[in-house]
Parts: structure tokens; C-alpha cells; sequence
């Protein structure tokens, strides 16, 4: 990298930090998650200060949440939203179910844990988590987000 | 007006290099707006700067050669016609505009709702599909009274130039007309509620639902080039920018543009979103029944000075 390019590089950089939008997958959870989720967007935490967005087309999204255990009949789809989704793109697990399958483990409807589907860079513990641990886990994701310089396929 | 005269409108005042941190800044404080509204801190002013950089920096998912060609030729488009008609505004030049550029600017105008719904089918998602069927029926009934105000404008001050309708229209004229245009506002920007074609989460994100990375990101460039264009022409037929001189003109034709953002933020805020039957039963109604005013008036004047 010349000295010419460097400015532009950083300024990438802090755009990518500062403008982090993401799209949220369903893949088999209970909703509870899914409203610890949205409650981040609310008043009381408003996640949009940070930049932050949830978008309606994983083709706009930088970051893929994904909430619950991967089904039998999600796992193709969360496969093709994945592939989706234009690169540097991160993904978080949130919650215990796409970590572990939680109580759903050993059911016959479950294809098992989202890291078995897709690589997964994020982790957020609990049963929901907090909207506090969703918020640290997407910061560290964007962390994540503008170290990775991978460039497309 | 000589054409080094049109390119420095175009690419100096009040196009391009007005245009730009004008369009970043009405997007970013409609948002932060709207957020302070609700009780919340709300994104920084510079957001839609940052979210085109961000958008610019992505790779774009690989497409087939004739997608990606119209994939990039329509939002371009959009793009450079928006700004095309930000240019004809009569700002700095108040007398010396081609000649019936009424007429050009409308259809520069046009446009980009044209590019957003051909993007949306040709897209061939069926939320694209969804929302450029949406985007047709908004366009078709907001353009109805808008056009019909614009005309009403020209018809009282008998001229199709840009110009000298901003200088001659009666105000009994130009006030319907204006609240025409400015029932049309929100839904040719598409905010609160009249979101009905880029409906996000509803239809995921309408005729853009297909695009990403850096073709998403010259279409909000071009929305934010609509933000400055439309805010402008309201701007120029409220204020009477001839009577200044130039540069207190400019000054003025920018704030006035600039206060029309909480306006249209607060309504976002205030508002949920209508259904399609409801919106266009509001334009065929209520902004009809101003243009319908405006014409009538410039009917009336035109007899009483005969």
C-alpha cells in the first residue's frame, strides 16, 4: 500500500465501523431472541447511534445475526442467504440455540448448530441474551467486520 | 444561458458540488430527526456520508454480464438526471434559463422513479417486483396533481421557462400549487407515509431489493440528489430569489431548502405507514383538489388581465 492509498483505506475503515447493517435470520428459534433483538433498535439501548441498521435484504447487510437451532427445512436457506450477503461479511450467532441446539438438541427436526451450516465468527451467550451482551457481541463483530480484508470470491 | 454557464451549475452551484454534502446532510438529519422524535440519540449528521463509503468499499455479489450492465446503467441514470434537473433550477441565473426548460426539468425529474421501477422488474425478485408495481401506482398518482401544478404555474404566467415562472406566477396561483407539490413531497421521497414502495422489512427493501455493494450505493446517492432537487424546487418558488442579490439569493435558496427537512422528518415521525388504496385515494383527493384550485385561479387570472 503506498502512502497515496492510505488515507482512503482509513477512511474505509471508519466507514465500515460506523456504518454496520444487519440482517436477521430466523433459523428455527423460539422468538425470544428475536425480540431481545429489535429491543436493541428501541429507545433504551438504540443501536442506531452506532450506524447500525436492520435491513430488509441480506444483499444490503455486512452482518448476519442468526437466532435458533438450524432446521431440517432452514438449513438450505440459510445457506443461500448467506451466500447472499456481498463481502467482508461477519456472522453472529445469538443466543445458546445456533451455539449448542440448546434444548432442541437430539430432536429430528434439527440439522444441529449453525456452525455445521456456515462459518460463525461470534458467539452471544444465553437464554435470551441481554440486549446489552447482543450490543458487545455486534461490536466485536464489527471489530471483526474491518480487520477482515479478504477481498470478494 | 451559455453552455460554460450550464456546466457550472451543474457540477459547482446548485449542482454537484452543493448537491452532495446537501444530500448527506438533509439524509443524515432526517434520521437523526426522526430518532430525537422518538425518544432516541439518533445516528451522527455524517451517516449517509459513511454509508456510502461503506457501500462503495463492498465487493458486489457476482452477476451475469447483462444484469450487471443494468444493474449499473439504472442507478446512473437515476443519479445523473436528478441532477440534471437540480441544475436547471434558477438560482444564480434568474433570467438567463433556455428557453421552455419547464418541460426538460419535469422530465429529468422523472426519471428516477422511471429507473427505480424498471430496476425493481428487471431485477426479477418478487419483492422488486412488488415494490415497482407499488413505486408505478404512487408515481402515476402523485405525478397527476404535481404535473398539474407545475402547469398551473406556467398557464399564469404564461411561459415554459423555469425562469420567469418563478418570477411572474400570482401568488393566488402559486400558493395552491405549492401545496400541491408539497402533498407530492413525501411521496416522491418516499418517507413515512407514503413508504409504500420501499416498504422496508414489509417487502425486505422494494425495487432495491436485488442491488448491493456499490450499485446501492449510487442509488442512494441519487435518493439523496432527489432529497436536494425536489426540497429545491419548493425552495425557489417560495422564496423570491430574484429580488436578491446573488449570493444572499444562494444563502436563502439553501436555507429554505434545508428547513423543509424537519418538516418532512417530523411527518415520517408522526406517521405509520398507509396502504397503496389509501395513499393514492389521499393525492387523488386532497392533492388533486389543490391543483385543481391552482388551476382554476390561474384560469382566473389569466382572464383579468385579458
Amino acid at each position: 500500500m503506498g502512502t497515496l492509498e492510505n488515507p482512503v483505506l482509513r477512511l474505509v475503515d471508519r466507514a465500515r465501523r460506523r456504518s454496520a447493517w444487519l440482517y436477521h435470520f430466523n433459523a428455527g428459534a423460539c422468538n425470544g431472541c428475536d425480540i431481545e433483538l429489535v429491543a436493541c433498535l428501541t429507545p433504551r439501548y438504540d443501536v442506531e447511534q452506532l450506524g447500525i441498521r436492520l435491513e430488509g435484504s441480506p444483499r444490503h447487510a455486512d452482518i448476519l445475526c442468526v437466532t435458533g437451532p438450524v432446521t431440517r427445512s432452514t438449513r438450505e436457506a440459510l445457506t443461500i442467504i448467506h451466500a447472499q450477503i456481498p463481502d467482508p461479511k461477519v456472522v453472529v450467532a445469538i443466543g445458546s440455540c445456533p451455539a449448542t441446539c440448546n434444548v432442541f438438541a437430539g430432536s429430528p427436526m434439527i440439522a444441529g448448530p449453525v456452525d455445521q451450516v456456515i462459518p460463525v465468527d461470534v458467539y452471544i451467550a444465553g437464554c435470551p441474551p441481554r440486549p446489552h451482551s447482543i450490543i458487545q457481541g455486534i461490536a466485536q463483530a464489527i471489530e471483526i467486520l474491518v480487520a477482515r480484508k479478504e477481498t470478494g470470491r | 444561458m451559455n453552455p460554460l454557464r450550464a456546466l457550472l451549475a451543474l457540477i459547482v452551484f446548485p449542482g454537484l458540488l452543493y448537491a452532495l454534502p446537501m444530500g448527506w446532510l438533509m439524509l443524515g438529519s432526517e434520521r437523526r430527526i426522526v430518532a430525537r422524535l422518538q425518544g432516541r440519540i439518533g445516528p451522527p449528521l455524517s451517516q449517509a456520508f459513511y454509508d456510502f463509503v461503506k457501500l462503495l468499499a463492498k465487493w458486489p455479489v457476482a452477476r451475469t454480464r447483462q444484469d450487471a450492465l443494468l444493474f449499473t446503467i439504472l442507478p446512473l441514470l437515476a443519479l445523473g438526471s436528478s441532477l440534471g434537473a437540480l441544475a436547471l433550477l434558477p438560482v444564480l441565473a434568474p433570467t438567463g434559463s433556455p428557453p421552455g426548460d419547464l418541460v426538460l426539468f419535469v422530465g429529468l425529474m422523472e426519471m428516477a422513479p422511471l429507473c427505480a421501477i424498471l430496476a425493481g422488474f428487471a431485477s426479477r425478485s418478487i419483492y422488486g417486483e412488488v415494490g415497482a408495481t407499488r413505486e408505478a401506482f404512487l408515481g402515476i398518482s402523485s405525478n397527476v396533481p404535481f404535473l398539474a401544478a407545475l402547469l398551473a404555474l406556467a398557464y399564469a404566467s404564461n411561459s415554459l421557462d423555469l425562469a420567469r415562472i418563478v418570477r411572474l406566477a400570482p401568488w393566488a396561483v402559486r400558493a395552491p400549487a405549492l401545496l400541491a407539490i408539497l402533498c407530492c413531497l413525501p411521496v416522491k421521497l418516499r418517507i413515512n407515509p407514503f413508504s409504500v414502495a420501499n416498504a422496508e422489512q414489509e417487502i425486505l427493501a422494494g425495487p432495491l431489493t436485488e442491488f448491493s455493494g456499490p450499485r446501492l450505493a449510487l442509488w442512494e446517492l441519487a435518493h439523496a440528489m432527489e432529497w436536494v432537487t425536489l426540497c429545491g424546487l419548493v425552495a425557489v418558488l417560495l422564496v423570491p430569489l430574484h429580488r436578491l442579490s446573488q449570493p444572499v439569493g444562494a444563502l436563502a435558496f439553501i436555507l429554505a431548502s434545508f428547513a423543509l427537512v424537519p418538516l418532512l422528518a417530523t411527518l415520517a415521525a408522526a406517521t405509520a405507514r398507509l396502504k397503496l388504496a389509501q395513499a393514492t385515494r389521499f393525492l387523488w383527493r386532497w392533492a388533486a383538489l389543490a391543483s385543481a384550485i391552482a388551476f382554476a385561479t390561474a384560469m382566473a387570472s389569466r382572464f383579468w388581465r385579458a
